[in-house]
């Protein structure tokens, strides 16, 4: 078999248009997942047993089920609801909530991976429980938990190919696109998976990078 | 107001079916210096941490500075910053520096300026001898030199008790005396203190109180001298023989 370069050559530039439009999906989800996780993450670790278990349902559903279903479910049902969405809302909306769940629970993790005198201290000192958390647990944690934070990051980034099934032109849908046209399925997905992993990779170095900036000793 | 600046009466607690503190009854007055004995499991830690909320008690009552503590509806952030806690492990906040220790319950609690807050942190920073070290990191200070920041950031809030739990039990033994002078200067000062601790020496020197607590009851209280030079209780006896050797 004859590796067509020029094939992939000439769909660089679409593939290009593809690849930013994941970027913008991915990083409006993470955003959006960063936020409900770490309310949920909070949450799990509140004193409050009432958002505690309301916190515990929402990540137990989402990481049961699978994240095309729920994008679907945003998608296609909503509508039925009355609420008729975006593709490209829809996708973000989908993605974020999804995240959010994942994120909640690496930050739960990192909470309860701080020593409980750091929040003995804190609240001896007459913090309130929020005060402490803030000011001295929280900061802490979200140190600790910067690699898997990448992780999940670059999960959600692939994960976004997902959303080529509701007619977002991102870089998978982009790619069966092309070939559509031009049937080079072997040199486009190639192209594909080669814009994908410029962009995990960017994304693991910058938090690499981060990880190192904040460093402190303990 | 009373002379009390602490008055625990009844006081059980229990972990589980397992009864930890039984019957406690003790008051601390103004400006005394009270040391707790005991082997260790023998409750003085837990009873310690009843003392500014950090543990539950079943039964009983715990006033301080004529505020009781337990039961419902309590504002215990309110009560704790008129207690000062030492910890056995330290406990300072890794991420921030030696300042930053010390302002921060100041400057987030009682809302001191920054500025007039550093200058507060500073001035007891010199008072534990670590003047210098105000812009160092935790890690890059010693054992002894991490409790001195503790008993400053604890100072900071100007409590009116200071507890200190087994403050030299982590230590290395030539850094304990630093914090042993620390903690003898601020009990000359007048400041009230309740110390659980094994330095025998540092109970005889400087409290004027000593408790003996044993499988979570006082069993002996008194005066140093009446402790450690007469103990009546045979358990008291037994528990000093192990511990100081003369």
């Amino acid at each position: 078999m004859q590796f067509d370069f020029l094939a992939l050559y000439e769909a660089l530039p679409a593939l290009l248009v593809g690849a930013l439009a994941t970027l913008r999906i991915t990083a409006l989800s993470i955003a959006v997942g960063l936020v409900i996780g770490l309310g949920a993450g909070l949450a799990r670790v509140w004193p409050n047993s009432f958002l505690r278990s309301i916190s515990s349902a929402y990540i137990e559903l989402i990481r049961g089920t699978p994240l095309l279903v729920q994008i679907f479910l945003v998608y296609f049902g909503l509508p039925a609801l009355g609420l008729n969405l975006d593709p490209f809302v829809a996708g973000v909306l989908a993605m974020g909530i999804n995240s959010g769940a994942y994120v909640g629970e690496i930050v739960r993790g990192g909470i309860e991976s701080i020593a409980q005198g750091q929040m003995e201290a804190a609240l001896s000192l007459g913090m309130s429980w929020w005060q402490s958390m803030y000011y001295v647990v929280l900061p802490q944690a979200l140190f600790r938990i910067l690699p898997s934070l990448g992780n999940e990051f670059i999960a959600l980034l692939k994960d976004s190919s997902l959303v080529s099934t509701i007619a977002i032109a991102e870089l998978t849908r982009t790619g069966q696109i092309i070939i559509t046209r031009t049937f080079k399925s072997f040199e486009i997905w190639v192209g594909v998976a080669l814009f994908y992993f410029i962009m995990t990779y960017a994304i693991s170095r910058a938090v690499r990078y981060s990880e190192k900036r904040m460093r402190y000793s303990e | 107001m009373s002379d009390w600046v602490i008055k625990v009466s009844n006081l059980n607690k229990y972990f589980g079916s397992n009864h930890v503190l039984r019957d406690i009854n003790f008051q601390v007055k103004f400006g005394e210096v009270v040391s707790i004995i005991g082997a260790s499991g023998s409750g003085k830690s837990t009873l310690l941490r009843c003392l500014n909320g950090l543990e539950p008690i079943q039964s009983g009552e715990i006033v301080v500075d004529g505020v009781k503590i337990n039961g419902e509806k309590v504002d215990l952030s309110r009560i704790r910053q008129s207690i000062g806690m030492i910890f056995q492990s330290f406990n300072l906040f890794p991420h921030m520096s030696v300042l930053d220790n010390v302002i921060l319950a100041p400057h987030r609690v009682k809302k001191i300026p920054r500025r007039e807050a550093e200058e507060i942190a500073l001035e007891l920073l010199g008072k534990v001898g670590l003047a210098e070290k105000a812009h160092s990191y935790p890690y890059q200070l010693s054992g002894g030199q991490k409790q001195r920041v503790a008993i400053a950031r604890a100072l900071a809030m100007n409590p009116k008790v200071m507890m200190f739990d087994e403050p030299t039990s982590a230590l290395d033994p030539e850094t304990v005396n630093d914090v042993l002078d620390v903690m003898k200067e601020l009990a000359k000062e007048g400041m009230t203190m309740i110390v659980v601790t094994h330095e025998m020496g540092f109970a005889r020197e400087v409290s004027q109180r000593v408790m003996h607590i044993d499988e979570g009851r006082i069993l002996e209280e008194g005066t140093p001298e009446e402790i450690f030079y007469h103990p009546r209780n045979p358990r008291t006896r037994a528990f000093l023989s192990k511990v100081i050797n003369i």
